[in-house]
Formats: structure tokens, C-alpha cells, sequence
């Protein structure tokens, strides 16, 4: 298959490699580099490095980042699992799927009603006698829709990673004598490993570049890298400062890929011990 | 006991379940609502609705939403799948995984960067924001979703396939036509309906490369949200709903006939094999 007539049928998705995957990169390094009158300069990495404020937001848009993945995987592991073993799951799987079809911004915009000041869930506060909260622009609101935007991503590779589990290997550790929660420990557990890692990519990164949800639900309290990219995209037009934080995204993004890459030889390592 | 367990199980199936339900049933409830907020239901009304089918605006955004997502989940089924037999039959280990490399650098990019990223790709390549450069993004992030969803299958293909295919005469497109695509075909459909969903909800790319005349319903509705409740987005949603319904049912189908029919053949080729074998 490396005639020069299949060279032809993938060069459409190499043109896209290109123009879509590198030269965006290269766009946004060079960009970097370009301060706010136009010339080449360091200031924008300087000014980032050196200023509180945009240390400050970093560290808070980390933090955040990593509570909803981790609440996320809290919520989603079990979920993950028990739909394995559920009757009709392939059914049961689209149903808990299907909320991602349902834009995004619709949902959000869902809970600015359930949490508003006499929204159904203050109402609901009323009658049981907490008396009316402020919910909706809090950083508890934020981290609430950002978990429950982001939990099917966590659920669908989980989900696959345990369903590719070769049934044998259950039926030998049963056989074996292992009780259900050492068949769990021992095999399920470790070879679902790979889809929570994907699962954790797939949330964390996001997480990090939440920017609407920080504006409609979280009401600009919480300011994430991604709030901070788009505002100096889009409203300031400081390209260059924008184009820095953004670098340094995709600095966290790729420490993350490292960090949860883990060894992807894993499946030939079942037999190990 | 393991009876017991289950039901645990399937409790907390539901519970899941209800929460991920409970905001999308409270916007369809809502939609009905004669008040005209989301929070004291009065009575019931179809005034929503109307006021739906008369926003021409909306319907043309919601056209245009739908139409980039066809479109470019279409393109990107292509290219993606494509892409994937390509990564597939590299020989060398070091450039394959490179190419795999670069196709999940989108994958894991947040929308913020390919947002801007693409905004500054444009600009400087003077390309009018507008349905093209909002279409293009599209394909653009879906591709790599698509060959994630059809490389496993191909791992899975039965590759003395493709060898006895070759050595039968049958050039490279035969082999790509009648072995390839028919044993990736439920990736290729996997990867179409993935990349649809992207499309449909992305939001963050969008808003970087629309520019001012072109939208789509994920940006329209943040505008209108940003304003405040009005329960035309309601009844849209409810819409929306009954779509997404309606597709995953279509896709829940497909896959549904796909298996049967997979099942058909393996009870028929045992019968052929011993055929084969005693004659």
C-alpha cells in the first residue's frame, strides 16, 4: 500500500496536517513574540512571567481545572463500571451519552434558571427552610456545570477501556478464587487504567479553557487561562499577550499528555506476573 | 447477595441518569410555561413555539448550524479515514507514531487555542471570517476524531485479507473498496457520528472564526443568554432534543443491524467451514 496512487488518497488529510496542525502552532509561537505596537520583543513572556496577576490566574485556573477532572472521575468510574455490567448497556450508554448532544450552551443556560436567585433550586432551598442562596455566580456553580458538562467524556472512554477487557481474564481470576472485589482490584481496575487516562486528558485540558461557562454561570469570578486567551483575542485585540498565554496552555496541556500517557505497551504486559 | 449488588448498581445507574436529565426535562417543561420565566409554572402554552417558527433569524442560524455540521462531518469522514489507512500502513514505527502525534495534537488542544489559532491563520492568510472559515474549522477538528475512531478497526481487521486479496489480483482500490472499508465501516460511522456531535456543540472555535455576519445556534444562544431568560431558547432546546433523539435512535438502529447481521454470518461460516474442510 505505498504505491504513488495512495499517496494521492491521503494527501488531503497531509494538506491538513499542514495547514490546520503546524502552521497554527507556528502561527501562535510567532505571535508570542510580537508586542502590542507590532514589533518582535520578549515582553509579552516578561510581562507574564513577572506579573502577579497573571501568575495568580494561572495557579486558580489549575486548581480548577483539576477539581472538576477529579469529581468528574469520581462520578463517572462508577457509572462507567456499573454500566458494564447493566443489561441493555449498549442502550444505557447512548442514554448517558446523549446529553452531549444537547449544546452546550443550552445547558448551561438550563442552569442559569435551575440556579438563579428564585430559580427552582432556591425555591426548593425556600421550602425546606435554608431561605434563598446566592447559587448562580459562584465558584461552587462553576465547578457544579463544568463536572456536569464534562462528565460523558469521562464516562465513554472509561466505559470502552473496561468493555475491551477480555472476558477470559474474569472467568480466570473467578476461577482462580478471587471474590468480585479481587477480581476488580486486581484486573478490572488496572486494565481500565488506560481509559481513565484518556478520560483525564479529555477533562483536564478542557477544563483549563472553560470560557464561557466562567462568564454565564461563573459570572467572571473565576478567570481560567481560557477566559484570558479570549479576552485579549476578542475584546482587547492584544494578540500578542493572548498568543503567551496560550503557549503557556499548551505547555500545561503537554506536561499533562507526559504525565498521562503512561506505558501504552500495557496490553502486552497483562501476561506479566 | 450478587443480586442485591446489582440493583445497587442500577440505582446509581439511574440516579446518574436523572442528574444528567433533570437541567435538559427542566428547559423542555419550561417551554410550555404561559409565564414567560423558568420558574413559576402558570399554565400551559404554545406561544413559544410560534414565536419560534416567526424568528426567521433563528431558523436561519439553526440551518446554518445544521448545515456546517453535514458538511463538515462529511469532509472530514473522508479525509479522516483516509488519513487512518494511511497512518495504518506506514512501515516505519518512528514515522507512524509521529503522524499520530501530530493528528492528536487538535484532539487534546483546547477550543480556546484552536480557536485563536485558526483566527490568527486566517487573518494572516486574508481569509473572510464567515460560513467558509467557520466550515473549515470544523472539518479541521473533526478529522483527527474520525481516524481515532476508525484506526482500532483497522487494528482489528483481519489483515491475510488484504493479502489474499493481493495475491487473487486485486489492485490497491479494489483492496480498499471490497476489503478495507467494508471491515472499518462501523468506525467510519462511529467517526461520522462523532464528528457531527463536535460540530453540532462546539461552541469556543466557533466564536473565534465566525465573524459578525455568519452564526451558529451555540453562538447565537450565548448572546441571547448573556441577556437573560427567554423562553424561545426553551422551545428551541426542546427541538433540539427531539432531533438528538431521533439521530441516536438512527445510529442506535444501525448498529443494532450491523450486529445481527455479523451474528448471520458467523452461524453461516461455520457450516461453510466444515464444508470446506470434509468434504
Amino acid at each position: 500500500m505505498t504505491s504513488k496512487q495512495n499517496r494521492l488518497l491521503f494527501f488531503p488529510y497531509f494538506i491538513w496536517i499542514g495547514l490546520f496542525v503546524l502552521i497554527p502552532i507556528g502561527l501562535l509561537i510567532y505571535q508570542s513574540f510580537i508586542g502590542i505596537e507590532g514589533t518582535f520583543t520578549l515582553e509579552n513572556i516578561v510581562t507574564y512571567f513577572t506579573s502577579a496577576t497573571y501568575l495568580t490566574m494561572t495557579l486558580q485556573s489549575f486548581i480548577y481545572a483539576f477539581l472538576i477532572t477529579v469529581i468528574t472521575l469520581l462520578i463517572s468510574y462508577p457509572t462507567a463500571y456499573f454500566l458494564t455490567q447493566a443489561k441493555r448497556k449498549d442502550l444505557w450508554m447512548l442514554l448517558l451519552i446523549l446529553p452531549t448532544w444537547i449544546n452546550v450552551l443550552l445547558k448551561a443556560y438550563a442552569f442559569i434558571g435551575l440556579l438563579s436567585q428564585d430559580g427552582s433550586v432556591n425555591g426548593f432551598f425556600d421550602w425546606i427552610g435554608l431561605g434563598r442562596q446566592q447559587l448562580l455566580f459562584t465558584n461552587a456553580s462553576f465547578l457544579l456545570v463544568a463536572t456536569y458538562i464534562e462528565i460523558p467524556f469521562m464516562l465513554l472512554p472509561i466505559y470502552n477501556a473496561i468493555e475491551e477487557i477480555d472476558p477470559n481474564l474474569l472467568n480466570a481470576s473467578r476461577d482462580l478464587g478471587a471474590s468480585s472485589w479481587e477480581s476488580f482490584k486486581n484486573v478490572i481496575f488496572p486494565l481500565s487504567l488506560s481509559g481513565v487516562r484518556s478520560g483525564i486528558q479529555v477533562v483536564f485540558i478542557p477544563s483549563l479553557s472553560l470560557f464561557m461557562l466562567t462568564r454565564l454561570i461563573g459570572g467572571n469570578r473565576v478567570i481560567t487561562l481560557g477566559t484570558a486567551i479570549e479576552q485579549h483575542f476578542l475584546v482587547t485585540q492584544n494578540w500578542g499577550m493572548g498568543s503567551t498565554i496560550g503557549i503557556v496552555l499548551i505547555v500545561l496541556m503537554v506536561l499533562t499528555m507526559i504525565l498521562t500517557s503512561g506505558r501504552k505497551k500495557g496490553k502486552k504486559g497483562v501476561g506479566r506476573s | 447477595m450478587k443480586k442485591k449488588s446489582f440493583s445497587w448498581a442500577n440505582l446509581y445507574l439511574i440516579l446518574i441518569f436523572v442528574l444528567l436529565y433533570t437541567p435538559i426535562l427542566y428547559l423542555i417543561f419550561y417551554s410550555f410555561n404561559a409565564a414567560g420565566t423558568m420558574n413559576a409554572f402558570t399554565g400551559f402554552t404554545g406561544e413559544h413555539y410560534q414565536a419560534l417558527a416567526d424568528d426567521t433569524r433563528l431558523i436561519r442560524i439553526a440551518l446554518d448550524t445544521f448545515r456546517v455540521a453535514l458538511l463538515s462531518s462529511l469532509f472530514a469522514t473522508v479525509i479522516g479515514t483516509l488519513g487512518a489507512i494511511g497512518i495504518f500502513f506506514v512501515k516505519q514505527r518512528k514515522t507512524q507514531t509521529t503522524l499520530l502525534g501530530l493528528n492528536n495534537v487538535l484532539l487534546v488542544s483546547p477550543d480556546v487555542i484552536i480557536g485563536a489559532s485558526f483566527l490568527l491563520l486566517f487573518t494572516i492568510a486574508g481569509f473572510r471570517l464567515g460560513f467558509f472559515s467557520v466550515l473549515f474549522s470544523h472539518i479541521a477538528f473533526s478529522i483527527p476524531i474520525v481516524v481515532l475512531m476508525v484506526l482500532p478497526k483497522l487494528e482489528e481487521m483481519n489483515l491475510n485479507m488484504v493479502t489474499a486479496a493481493k495475491d487473487l489480483g486485486a489492485n490497491n482500490w479494489q483492496v480498499l473498496k471490497s476489503i478495507i472499508i467494508p471491515s472499518i465501516k462501523p468506525g467510519i460511522l462511529a467517526g461520522y457520528f462523532m464528528a457531527f456531535t463536535y460540530s453540532i456543540d462546539d461552541f469556543a472555535v466557533t466564536f473565534f472564526v465566525t465573524g459578525n455576519g455568519f452564526a451558529t445556534l451555540s453562538v447565537e444562544i450565548y448572546s441571547r443568554a448573556r441577556q437573560g431568560i427567554s423562553l424561545e431558547i426553551n422551545a428551541l432546546s426542546t427541538i433540539l432534543f427531539i432531533l438528538a433523539l431521533g439521530l441516536v435512535s438512527g445510529y442506535y438502529y444501525v448498529q443494532q443491524q450491523q450486529r445481527t447481521r455479523r451474528r448471520k454470518l458467523t452461524d453461516i461460516d461455520p457450516t461453510n467451514h466444515q464444508k470446506a474442510v470434509s468434504p
